[in-house]
């Protein structure tokens, strides 16, 4: 068995939504299979979720682990530049922001790479 | 069983949405009932503006487009409806549906109005604690539109034990839309806290329409929706324990799927053990899900803890004025052209001394995930050469959002080579925050009105 890993985009192997409450964010990151939970789990911290939004000056992130649902839920504290009501952005909900957190890179075993459409975006 | 199922997961959503769910549940034969959730945190100040201007207005502007094709089999069918399309005037909402009632020849239907969300006048700021959600965002000083708590279910399920056949109320809980319906069928016992968790999960996942049943979903190649522009709207099948089904009507595009559903369950939910509703503490921590069929998820293990103290109210305040306006770029170039596009109006802003908070996008660079510093697109070499910078522009003064504005026009002779495509915008905007409120001070209530 090989030992070699690829990098990939989160995308490859989670899905997600995110959703908003005031000026707070949340953004769900479900595993696609549950061979990629583990994967997940251990590389998908709140402090690499803090450094994804520092350019948005979030105060605090806390993560919450799901295993039954082969999910985390990260909660982003001030992260929507106000909220949907006073923020000067577009997308004032912060709907995208999902994206944002599964283009994060994650290193997976080669051997357990996921189906050719998730590959196709592996970066070059 | 009881069958419930939504027809609308927000003020806007498609219209023709409640047809496919309510023909499911009358071909059932036995009875259920449909929520429409209809109201965001904006909606409701926007109701009350209206309600201000117009004392028959200030519900959901698209209630009559909804109800009309769906009310005659409702009432026929035992289907009751449920929701809080009355926005910040449930009596007028009930009054229109008293006439479309008339004028379907529907003689003599039970309107329940839930009453007492309403706090304007009566509770302010001062006897409430804000909400850890708005984080620092400073408490706001405009006028004061709207004061709203979010009430439980409990008087949606007493409408519908003394006969109400619809339910129409303001600001509650959305789960309570879902969670009242199925008190009042099954009986449970508000102390029984996971059955009363496992109908507000069932409220979470229904409360936004097709979310759970391949809405706000798709993704070509990974996660594909079928027949995206028909999804049908999500049914739950409820058993007396509390277990229950997602599914959806038969023949209707969309999923329900293991991943749908876990989308939905955490959608908007913060600390999965302690989901704050005003009827329970819902913890999701333990919930189990499971493909028992083709667009069939059940889910178990909600539990419930007591409700939180106080209740959540929405404040609404008259806000800032707002501009917008946008100008594109293409060909050779682009990129350096919308750059100094905005460099241009960020300098000119301070030559006119023009007092506005300015942010710009550039649409085809970053424009969603960027600050307002615009971080993001320092850092990328953009790969296409099609590009539209986009100005955002706040103030309280009106006359500078507007000058502002106008100069973003001003680039049509004056900005960079090539640029086209202005449009633009200015309005007033409404700023919102959210409040505790203490239970002693919110009281709700309903009033029965028969349509003759």
């Amino acid at each position: 068995m090989s030992n070699c890993v690829v990098t990939l985009p989160l995308h490859a192997i989670a899905h997600g939504r995110a959703g908003d409450k005031g000026n707070r964010l949340n953004v769900s990151v479900i595993a696609h299979e549950p061979a990629f939970w583990p994967i997940i789990r251990d590389q998908v911290t709140a402090e690499r979720i803090r450094h994804l939004f520092a350019h948005r000056h979030v105060t605090e992130v806390r993560r919450y682990e799901l295993p039954k649902l082969e999910a985390l839920n990260f909660v982003v504290e001030d992260a929507l530049e106000g909220g949907v009501n006073s923020s000067l952005g577009t997308d004032t909900h912060g709907k995208s922001l999902s994206y944002l957190v599964l283009g994060m890179l994650v290193e997976v075993p080669e051997n357990m790479t996921p189906r050719p459409p998730a590959l196709a975006e592996t970066p070059s | 069983m009881f069958r419930i199922g939504s027809g609308a997961g927000f003020s806007g959503d498609r219209v023709d949405a409640a047809q496919s769910v309510v023909a499911e549940l009358a071909a059932a034969g036995e009875g259920g009932a449909i929520i429409f959730e209809t109201m965001g945190e904006r909606t409701l100040a926007l109701g009350q503006i209206s309600r201000r201007t117009d004392p028959d207005k200030g519900y959901e502007p698209l209630l009559e487009e909804i109800v009309t094709p769906i009310l005659r089999t409702c009432i026929e069918s035992n289907i009751a409806i449920v929701s809080n399309f009355g926005c910040a005037n449930p009596p007028a909402a009930a009054r229109l549906l008293a006439r479309i009632a008339r004028e379907q020849g529907l003689g003599g239907i039970r309107i329940g109005i839930v009453e007492g969300d309403d706090l304007l006048g009566r509770v302010g700021p001062d006897q409430m604690e804000r909400w850890d959600g708005d984080g620092r965002l400073p408490a706001v000083d405009g006028e004061l539109i709207a004061v709203n708590a979010y009430l439980g279910a409990r008087t949606i399920a007493d409408a519908l034990n003394e006969g109400a056949q619809i339910v129409v109320t303001g600001r509650v809980a959305d789960p309570a839309l879902v969670l009242g319906p199925l008190v009042a069928h099954f009986g449970w016992d508000w102390n029984d806290l996971d059955r009363i968790a496992a109908g507000t999960l069932i409220g979470h996942l229904l409360e936004c329409g097709s979310q759970v049943s391949g809405g706000f979903f798709a993704d070509p190649g990974i996660k594909d929706v079928p027949r995206p522009a028909e999804i049908g709207f999500p049914i739950a099948e409820v058993e007396e324990d509390g277990t229950f089904v997602i599914t959806k009507a038969r023949g209707t595009g969309g999923v329900v799927s293991l991943k749908t559903v876990k989308e939905q369950i955490l959608y908007e939910i913060h600390d999965p053990a302690a989901y704050l509703t005003p009827d329970v503490t819902l913890d999701l921590s333990e919930v189990e899900i499971a493909e028992i069929g083709p667009d069939r998820v059940r889910v178990t293990g909600a539990k419930g803890h007591e409700a939180p103290e106080k209740l959540k109210a929405t404040l609404c305040y008259e806000g800032d004025w707002f501009g917008e306006a946008a100008i594109s770029y293409a060909g050779p170039n682009s990129a350096a052209r919308a750059k100094l596009a905005v460099e241009i109006i960020h300098d000119r802003l301070k030559l006119r001394n023009l007092d506005v908070q300015f942010r710009a996008d550039i649409v085809g660079i970053a424009s969603c995930f960027d600050s307002a510093e615009g971080t993001l697109r320092q850092d990328i070499t953009p790969a296409g050469n099609d590009f539209r910078v986009r100005f955002a522009f706040s103030s309280h003064s009106e006359k500078a959002v507007r000058a502002a504005v106008q100069d973003v026009g001003a680039l049509y002779c004056c900005g960079p080579a090539g640029g086209g495509g202005i449009r633009s915008s200015v309005r007033a905007r409404l700023t919102t925050q959210s409040y505790l409120v203490p239970r002693e001070l919110v009281s709700s209530r309903f009033v029965m009105a028969e349509a003759i």
